[in-house]
């Protein structure tokens, strides 16, 4: 019995970190996606969005309104971060561009200790956090938060790109560009819409985390780096295997904290990774295609 | 008939380097010991942006785990002399086979790859190394550090003060930067540049490209083992959070700044970044006296951003003209040849 | 009669479900310059690309000079002795003129990382040796005088003739050439036929994929003829001019490229 309960405790903390992770690692496939650049400043959106929801729910600035003026705002840093620094090199080679994104992960990352310090800091829980007992594993109603919102956003997401016009467009643009351009949509546009929803969707991880784990200005290097093995073994472009990644990394890692060690977790999610590159470059649920070299 | 040609082909003319190195022998001489030990932080960096340089400006491969390499060779080196009582080169060639062991490991899988995974991966295995570093406390004292590693020697020949090891790097770069251009300026070189060039032209030439890359980046994680080896030595005391993936990041800023289609362009880097760093911490607190080392973070992460837009060659081209100007070399000739990579900015084509 | 070089047996590549290419046999013997003709979209390159171990083949073999290369990559096929050149061009535009030629002397090299770093002996006379090969390609091509240019600033005409130059630099018995003739002007065009008919003479063989139809029948000893990734005719120009299948073949595009 209590093997059970352990079991179900663990699953528990490995959907919640999972569907973190998934909102972070679709962020990296829809811009993966629409500019084949690996966007290493991904998991710094997320710290931005913590980091800046604290301080609007220090400031008393009910905790909601916070919430999506801090989505708001780093869509904003996202879309600025495109103009600025992806959109005049959008003609250098790949690994200039990932070097960029690097860069800017750096900046954000200097400018958030400038502004708050290094002290890890924390977001009160959504609502009130009274531990519900399920089969005698605790469950914390901000774990449902964190579930249920990116359950939410990712069906959002997939609303957005399916059935919304802009959403379309960007779609068409990752089947061909040339062929969007002839139907009016600017794939240089694109580009912009996706990384700026890719923020979003990087602030929304890092808010719901937060009043889980605190907030520190070096958290997203770790969530973006997890997120990316998750969209690594979905197999980069393909955002539902990157969910089922994101969710399997999870799940992975708090086995390994709860029936192991702590210290080796993030060492076991990289190790998968290079497992997975070794004997299945493209993926885990790659179906034989016959890509082009 | 064609032999005075075929020496037009590469710059292999040697006045400049002459001079450098009088320069490079006499400065020590002339410099406070604090600025002895910028220097050879400089050649310790140097060193590891050299192998990152070839990897990166001729391979177009990014790495991001180049601190773990360094670490590798400082732990080794550090275990076996400081635990083991083992002479200093035992510790450097156990750091070498180390770090060639793992970089074939990452290589294989990643290189062989379309997209740029070695970037991913080698940030992975950085964060691997990361925390056997601080989880083995047996063997390397985990987070409280490993102390009293002693000074290095060779052949009986103690390493002891500052001023002979800043020759002990300086010699050592010298020797590597040399070697790099030696691989470049060869058969070697032209199969690395036309990977960069054309990799489906490459290879339908009879370039094994995967293997070449392979080479590169084992290549490189030696250079950069060698020499976190010999930081060890200097230092005498190393802990795990000097191996991290920032320091990673800091050497690919070294390279961008100097620029990698230059073989002179990781040292270049290291010196420019090293004396910015020293000068943006006098500087800043003057203005702003509650920032510590945060500023220099945002600095370099925007100067990276802006080099790669606005000077994606980086510094070395233009400061290779200001060079051949001043030594007096004929800039003819090498307006002939062009410089090596004329168009390379970071990494291979799309 | 000389001997076999090439022998492309059941030749076959399926994407997904899509066969580009079907069942294609044929061969080519040693000095011959053999085109591969057929409508846009027929499976040229897809064959060629097979050929040279750029895409696996899903069935079917290779054999050269007596040995399989089926699914050998194409550094290997290189060394084998058979190299390309490319319908899109692919010169090394990071390098001079003469240093793309010499990479192209690559597999008959032997340098490796650590002689080249300590530039140890040898090393120098390779580089010679790489040097006067790829200077006597340069002037068989007539561009022995751009050989110190950087590769990009040579006019499009020019970059065919140095991808020639650099497949030929490692002297393999054979040339597969991705439509050789494409941009170039009717000069250039004839020069470069002079040029294959030359290479011819010193022993090579060339298998080329072409539209312009003057080049094909004027330089061939055997067209093979595909369409729809099929095989439909094989023969010398005189046969292939009068066959009916290939006339039909190509009447059917004349419509569909002047619908362009």
């Amino acid at each position: 019995m209590e093997l059970t309960s352990q079991f179900i405790q663990l699953i528990f903390s490995g959907l919640t970190i999972g569907s973190i992770y998934a909102l972070v690692a679709i962020g990296f496939v829809i811009t993966y996606n629409i500019t084949g650049v690996l966007n290493f400043a991904q998991g710094d959106f997320a710290m931005l969005g913590a980091m800046l929801a604290i301080t609007f729910v220090s400031m008393d600035i009910p905790m909601g309104l916070g919430i999506i003026l801090s989505i708001g705002i780093v869509v904003l840093v996202g879309g600025i971060f495109e103009r600025t620094a992806i959109y005049p090199a959008r003609n250098a080679s790949l690994p200039t561009l990932i070097i960029i994104t690097l860069g800017v992960a750096i900046a954000i990352r200097g400018l958030a200790i400038l502004i708050w310090g290094t002290q890890p800091r924390s977001l009160p829980p959504f609502t009130e956090n009274n531990p519900i007992n399920v089969l005698n594993a605790v469950l914390l109603p901000q774990s449902i938060w964190a579930v249920g919102i990116s359950v939410v956003s990712l069906i959002a997401m997939h609303y957005f790109f399916n059935k919304t016009f802009i959403g379309k467009a960007v779609t068409a643009c990752v089947v061909n560009r040339s062929a969007a351009r002839l139907m009016g949509i600017k794939p240089e546009w694109m580009s912009f819409i996706s990384i700026a929803v890719s923020a979003g969707l990087g602030a929304i991880a890092g808010i719901i985390i937060a009043p889980i784990s605190g907030a520190t200005y070096e958290m997203g290097l770790m969530i973006g780096m997890k997120a990316f093995v998750a969209a690594v073994i979905g197999g980069l472009t393909n955002a539902p295997a990157a969910i089922i990644g994101a969710f399997m990394i999870g799940i992975l890692e708090s086995f390994t904290e709860g029936l192991w060690t702590s210290g080796y977790k993030d060492a076991i999610s990289f190790a998968l990774l290079l497992l997975v590159l070794f004997f299945m470059p493209n993926g885990l649920f790659a179906k034989a295609t016959g890509k082009r070299v | 008939m064609n032999h005075s040609r075929v020496n037009d082909l590469y710059n292999r003319h040697y006045g400049g380097l002459f001079l450098f190195i009088v320069v490079l022998a006499i400065v020590p001489f002339f410099v406070n010991s604090f600025f002895l030990s910028v220097l050879i932080l400089v050649g310790l960096y140097a060193i590891v942006t050299t192998g990152l340089t070839m990897l990166m400006g001729y391979a177009g491969q990014i790495s991001l785990g180049h601190a773990a390499f360094y670490g590798v060779g400082a732990y080794a080196s550090a275990v076996m002399t400081g635990t083991h009582g083992m002479p200093g080169i035992v510790g450097v060639l156990v750091g070498v086979i180390l770090s060639i062991v793992i970089a074939v490991l990452i290589g294989i899988p990643t290189l062989k790859l379309k997209e740029n995974y070695l970037a991913l991966a080698t940030l992975g295995f950085g964060i691997i190394i990361f925390t056997f570093f601080k989880e083995l406390k047996e063997i390397t004292g985990g987070l409280n550090g490993f102390f009293g590693i002693p000074s290095f020697s060779l052949f009986g020949f103690s390493f002891d003060t500052d001023l002979k090891f800043y020759f002990l790097i300086w010699v050592l770069l010298i020797i590597g930067i040399l070697f790099s251009k030696n691989v470049i300026d060869s058969r070697v070189g032209r199969a690395l540049r036309s990977i960069h060039g054309s990799d489906i032209a490459a290879n339908s030439i009879g370039v094994n490209i995967q293997q070449y890359k392979l080479k590169v980046f084992v290549l490189s994680a030696v250079y950069a083992s060698v020499a976190g080896s010999l930081y060890a030595h200097y230092v005498t005391f190393i802990n795990p959070n000097l191996f991290t993936a920032m320091e990673s990041i800091n050497f690919l800023i070294m390279v961008v700044i100097g620029g990698s289609a230059n073989i002179w362009g990781g040292m270049i880097g290291a010196i420019v970044y090293v004396l910015l760093n020293e000068l943006l911490k006098d500087i800043v607190p003057v203005f702003f006296p509650n920032v510590g080392g945060e500023f220099q973070i945002v600095f370099f992460g925007v100067l990276l951003v802006a080099i790669l837009i606005y000077m994606p060659q980086g510094l070395a081209p233009t400061l290779g003209k200001l060079w051949g100007r001043l030594v007096g070399r004929k800039s003819k000739k090498q307006a002939v040849t062009g410089p090596p990579n004329a168009d390379a900015t970071v990494g291979g084509s799309k | 009669m000389s001997k076999r070089l090439l022998e492309v047996k059941g030749l076959t590549k399926a994407f997904g479900g899509v066969v580009a290419v079907s069942e294609v046999d044929f061969h080519l013997n040693q000095g011959e310059i053999v085109a591969v003709i057929g409508p846009n979209g027929a499976g040229k390159t897809t064959l060629f690309n097979m050929i040279t171990g750029v895409l696996p083949p899903t069935s079917g073999q290779v054999f050269f000079d007596g040995k399989e290369l089926t699914g050998k990559q194409p550094y290997q096929i290189a060394e084998a002795g058979i190299t390309r050149t490319f319908q899109n061009l692919q010169v090394f535009e990071n390098m001079s003129v003469i240093e793309n030629v010499m990479t192209g002397v690559h597999c008959r090299l032997k340098t490796g990382f650590l002689q080249a770093g300590l530039r140890l002996m040898g090393v120098k006379k390779e580089e010679q040796q790489a040097f006067d090969i790829a200077m006597s390609c340069l002037e068989k091509v007539g561009i022995a005088d751009l050989a110190f240019e950087p590769a990009e600033v040579l006019p499009y005409g020019n970059q065919r003739l140095l991808e020639i130059a650099r497949a030929s630099a490692s002297s393999p018995q054979l040339i597969l050439l991705d439509e050789p003739m494409a941009g170039l002007n009717p000069q250039e065009s004839r020069q470069l036929v002079d040029i294959i008919k030359k290479k011819r003479e010193e022993g090579m063989s060339f298998l080329f994929v072409e539209h312009d139809m003057e080049t094909v029948m004027g330089i061939s000893d055997r067209i093979v003829v595909i369409d729809y990734g099929k095989k439909i005719a094989e023969g010398t120009p005189a046969e292939i001019y009068e066959n009916e299948k290939v006339i039909a073949a190509y009447l059917g595009t004349e419509d569909e490229e002047e619908a362009i």
